[in-house]
């Protein structure tokens, strides 16, 4: 099977990748999980990722993934939801992030 | 340093705030209580004789050569076993001791070759050394009787012969190998005069016995029976520079000892603090790479891949290279430019690529090797304590009670290590073992696992919450520290979601396969056994839910307050030599050295005055999302220094496929390796025993490595990166290692303290080092963690979406093995082959045989992906339904079967985790027969012979 037939080309995989996010935040509520996946999304992924799953049909996307896409494509730069998205602000020595 | 031998004490030191003073010919010494007489003499420089007796294991006492007497007591007791009492008054040197030390001494003597001169120990030999110290003049002997003289060495092994017609069976390399190893593969055989060290059974060599090739026994061999090859073929060394191995994450420290520019050998230099004086068959022999015939010395430029490679000038190559990067970005953006920095370079080096790519290419799509193994460990210990690194340096194993070791193959790894974790078993510690394999470290000599939980792959989780699950409903959480240190209403949120029920070990059997009772038993272990300490590595990370993983591992060690002193913590094993420091440098696509967001203005600031240019504001694009823009148009040009994607990163296909559509691909390597088949510009790297640097390794420990001969090549690595960003218009004019240094401290707080003059004064440093850490930090977070208060994560159970299935029936898993580094580019052009020639299929008799696989079989091994073919295994070490297999030679190319499935946080990729099928087959597959033509297609040089690598 073929890259492409397994989830491959770069669209299915944002979409994919979205939706891990989300479903990896979901334990902690609706409205959370919406921000944080947000802010994952904006902390970590490339311009050109973001443009285009903001361009992409968010119909068949989850709820919180597809709320966190919404927010993000309106212009928010979401506040830090977790520490490993909280940068620059703690002591010096605790910088400390490969995400 | 010139060459000489390091000091040996005789016995090791002792730590006791007793001190006892006694004298010794008259001077008087003060010493820990519990020294040995030996030891203390040592300590004023008086050398008492010695044979059986060296400082890196417990004293013997049966070469009867370090006698000595003491006033008020009777005999010539063995200084080496003797320990130090109040007042003693010790003589080291009396007619009577030097009449019995020359009887000792002549017994040795008249059983032992006296071919001195010829001898390859020549000069570097104790029994010699001593025969001069006791004044051995004569033998009274003669020759004429029974004697070992004749006896057959052993050449077995690659490295290094025994030869016991020299050996004086003083037990050191058989104590060496139980004490120092923890292999226990040698033992005096025989009794009496039969006596003769032995590796394994009758009919075992060396290189059949369980013998690891550690070294431990040549290095505590005081004669030449165990002796290195290269010391037969060379000679003695005439000098020796101390520098660090560029193998695994253990970082050790060695000796390179050398004879004009020829290495001689590695020996383990005693005061490494990661080492501690001890060595793996990687770093002590493998070093034979450096002058393989592969190795390319000359830079490479060709239009196209169908191309044979020309070689050409240092200025034509980085001309060629620059110029051809421009023109893409002028065409294309600087978003279509990007670079991989190699964990396997020096963080100097390190910080140059992603400077040359964030400054000079101006983008910051540049991403590092710990994308694919240690990256959800930076998140899950960033999200939960406040900082990525391990908690602990290394020594404080043998502070430990309670080992928890999972997704961890630590004697095979992290081989160095896994002798301290042994030790400090043999001394008492449990040990619990979560893993799919039964590696080495569930039953071994004088070691075994309390708790082996032989989870089903991709469960880690779902165990993890489980163990949380006992402690918390069985009433084992350490509260004091958790109201004290952690965040209480977080506590209490985590703490209700693993007491539910459906986080039960008996609700989760089903799916972890782990037996509720173990689990149980287990968890209780490591909450209330003592000091309880986790070491994990890949089998945790490389999952799709390494990251989720990692958090739960903290939840774990939070809720015991095992955090914040000596023999506790939570210790990733980092995979190759400087994972940490190329995470350190800068090197993803998000942060600025020192992990500070490229979002942020006034960092972007700091850097941006210091190199005069201005930085993308935006995070760049991971490694793999490189190759899908690649193969979607919009990425078209990378450099990748030290690190072969092609073989080491998942779904083959799709990095083949990512690299082909690019326009650009420059290699800056060693060798051709397998992503160089797909290069335009290929520029010779240069080996660890060839540069200036620093590494840093699993415990944070900044170390130098010292260049000990030239560069073959022309260029250290970081003087390459200097003449590309040069030639793209750059104005960089380092002129040593130690310039790039002082700028890594100007720029990055958490190693502002960091400086070469400080490493040569200091040995090595834990970052970080600053004005508040003037000497480092061995043990993190001891008054509160580096975020404030411990962050309890809800880390819900996820399962993978790489599912089993009819079509894919069993679930294979990959790792490392001792002999072999990643993917063995280096320890394949070395004899280690002689262990490990070709990746096996391990797999279970049951699957085994419903399949009608034998052992030695070639099998297909099929998944979503792709297939290959590989000789198979049969073993009960892995589960049935579980399959296992290494990474490390290209005509396997395991990865050609993994997906492209990756950690929900960190895109690390999911090896550990793939359905597959495996059927008998009758030699490799179309697509490797397909990739060796291409391969060898590939390597063709202009005006030289057709090099295939391998």
């Amino acid at each position: 099977m073929s890259a492409t037939e397994h989830g491959g080309g770069t669209l299915p995989k944002l979409r994919r990748m979205a939706e891990q996010i989300a479903l990896n935040f979901a334990a902690i509520g609706h409205d959370d999980a919406v921000l944080a996946t947000a802010d994952h999304i904006y902390q970590f992924w490339d311009p050109r990722m973001k443009a285009a799953i903001f361009a992409d049909d968010r119909g068949a996307l989850s709820p919180i993934a597809r709320g966190a896409i919404d927010h993000l494509a309106g212009g928010a730069h979401p506040a830090s939801q977790t520490r490993a998205t909280e940068f620059n602000t703690a002591h010096e020595t605790g910088h400390s992030d490969a995400g | 340093m010139g060459f000489e031998r390091q000091a040996d004490f005789g016995t090791p030191p002792v730590a006791s705030d007793d001190l006892v003073t006694l004298t010794i010919d008259g001077r008087e010494v003060t010493v820990p209580a519990g020294t040995s007489v030996m030891r203390a003499a040592a300590e004023i420089g008086a050398a008492i004789p010695k044979l059986c007796a060296t400082d890196n294991m417990k004293s013997f006492g049966s070469c009867r050569l370090c006698l000595v007497e003491i006033d008020g007591a009777r005999g010539t007791p063995a200084s080496c076993t003797t320990p130090v009492m109040p007042g003693m008054a010790v003589h080291t040197q009396t007619p009577r001791l030097e009449r019995l030390r020359k009887g000792v001494m002549e017994l040795y003597i008249s059983d032992h070759p006296l071919d001195c001169l010829t001898c390859s120990a020549n000069n570097d030999c104790e029994l010699q050394e001593q025969a001069a110290a006791v004044g051995l003049r004569d033998v009274r002997y003669g020759y004429s009787g029974d004697n070992h003289l004749g006896l057959t060495t052993d050449v077995s092994n690659p490295y290094f012969d025994f030869d016991p017609s020299k050996c004086i069976v003083c037990s050191r390399c058989v104590r060496a190998c139980d004490e120092v190893q923890g292999t226990f593969a040698l033992t005096i055989d025989g009794r009496g005069f039969a006596s003769m060290v032995s590796a394994g059974q009758d009919k075992d060599n060396f290189l059949s016995s369980e013998c690891v090739s550690c070294g431990a026994c040549v290095q505590a061999c005081p004669t030449a029976t165990l002796q290195e090859k290269s010391v037969k073929a060379i000679g003695l060394p005439e000098r020796a520079v101390v520098t660090t191995c560029a193998y695994c994450g253990v970082g050790c420290t060695f000796r390179a000892e050398m004879r004009g520019e020829q290495l001689v050998r590695m020996v383990p230099w005693k005061d490494g603090k990661a080492n501690r004086g001890h060595s793996c068959v990687k770093g002590r022999f493998a070093y034979g790479y450096a002058n393989h015939q592969d190795r390319i010395l000359a830079p490479m430029i060709r239009e196209a891949i169908d191309q044979p490679w020309r070689e050409v000038s240092w200025d034509e190559a980085i001309g060629y290279a620059a110029g051809r990067l421009g023109a893409i970005k002028a065409e294309h953006g600087p978003a279509a430019l990007g670079g991989i920095t190699s964990s396997r370079c020096t963080n100097e080096e390190t910080f140059l690529v992603q400077k040359l790519v964030r400054a000079a290419f101006g983008t910051n799509n540049v991403d590092t090797c710990a994308r694919v193994c240690h990256s959800p460990t930076g998140y899950g210990l960033k999200t939960t304590f406040g900082t990525s690194a391990g908690t602990q340096d290394f020594d404080s194993v043998m502070d430990t009670d309670v080992m928890l070791v999972i997704g961890a193959n630590p004697t095979d790894a992290h081989p160095v290590f896994a002798s301290r974790m042994k030790r400090r078993l043999r001394q008492g510690a449990k040990l619990i073992v979560i893993d799919p394999r039964r590696i080495d470290l569930v039953r071994s000599p004088h070691v075994e696992a309390a708790h082996h939980l032989p989870l089903q792959p991709g469960t880690n989780v779902a165990v993890l919450t489980s163990l949380a699950h006992v402690i918390v409903t069985e009433g084992l959480a350490d509260e004091a520290f958790i109201r004290e240190r952690c965040d209480w209403d977080e506590y209490q949120d985590w703490a209700a979601f693993v007491s539910d029920e459906r986080h039960s070990p008996e609700f989760l059997e089903p799916v972890t396969r782990v037996p509720a009772q173990d689990l149980r038993a287990a968890a209780r272990l490591y909450a209330t056994g003592g000091n309880g300490a986790i070491y994990y590595g890949l089998g945790v990370t490389e999952h799709s839910q390494g990251s989720s993983t990692v958090m739960a591992i903290a939840n774990l060690a939070m809720v015991t307050g095992n955090i914040g002193r000596p023999g506790v913590g939570v210790n990733p094993l980092r995979g190759q030599n400087n994972v940490q420091g190329a995470c350190d440098m800068g090197s993803f696509p998000h942060e600025l050295p020192g992990y500070r967001h490229i979002h942020d203005a006034e960092t972007r600031s700091l850097f941006e005055k210091d190199w005069g240019v201005t930085l993308d504001s935006e995070p760049g694009l991971r490694i793999n999302n490189m190759l899908d823009a690649a193969v979607d148009g919009t990425f078209k040009a990378i450099y990748i220094q030290g690190e072969d994607i092609l073989q080491s990163d998942p779904n083959t296909q799709h990095v083949s496929a990512g690299l082909s559509a690019m326009e650009l691909v420059i290699v800056h390597d060693l060798f051709l390796n397998e992503t160089a088949n797909y290069a335009h510009v290929f520029l010779p790297g240069s080996t660890f025993l060839e540069k200036n640097g620093t590494f840093t390794n699993a415990e944070r420990r900044i170390q130098p490595v010292r260049k000990v001969m030239d560069p073959a090549n022309g260029y250290e690595d970081w003087q390459v990166t200097q003449l590309l960003a040069n030639a793209l218009g750059a104005d960089w004019s380092y002129t040593h290692p130690s310039e790039i240094i002082d700028e890594i401290a100007r720029l990055t707080p958490s190693f502002a303290g960091l400086s070469w003059a400080g490493l040569d004064k200091l040995g090595s440093v834990q970052w970080p080092v600053n004005e508040a850490h003037p000497e480092g930090s061995p043990v993190m977070h001891i008054e509160g963690f580096v975020r404030g208060k411990g962050k309890f994560v809800v880390t819900d159970y996820v399962p993978t979406d790489e599912k089993t299935g009819p079509r894919f029936p069993l679930l294979l898993t990959t790792g490392r093995i001792l002999s072999h580094y990643n993917v063995g580019a280096q320890t394949r052009r070395t004899s280690n082959v002689a262990w490990h020639p070709e990746d096996l299929l391990e797999m279970h008799p049951a699957d085994a045989d419903n399949r009608g696989l034998k052992d030695g079989d070639w099998a297909k091994l099929n998944s979503r992906t792709g297939e290959t073919t590989l000789r198979c295994r049969v073993t009960d070490r892995v589960a049935p339904g579980v399959v296992y297999t290494t990474f490390h030679h290209p005509a396997t190319q395991a990865n050609v079967v993994t997906t492209d499935y990756s950690d929900w946080a960190t895109n690390c990729p999911e090896y550990k985790v793939t359905a597959v099928q495996v059927m008998p087959s009758n030699g490799p597959s179309d697509w490797q027969e397909e990739y060796t033509e291409l391969s060898e297609r590939s390597r063709r040089i202009t005006g030289g012979a057709m090099e295939p690598a391998e």
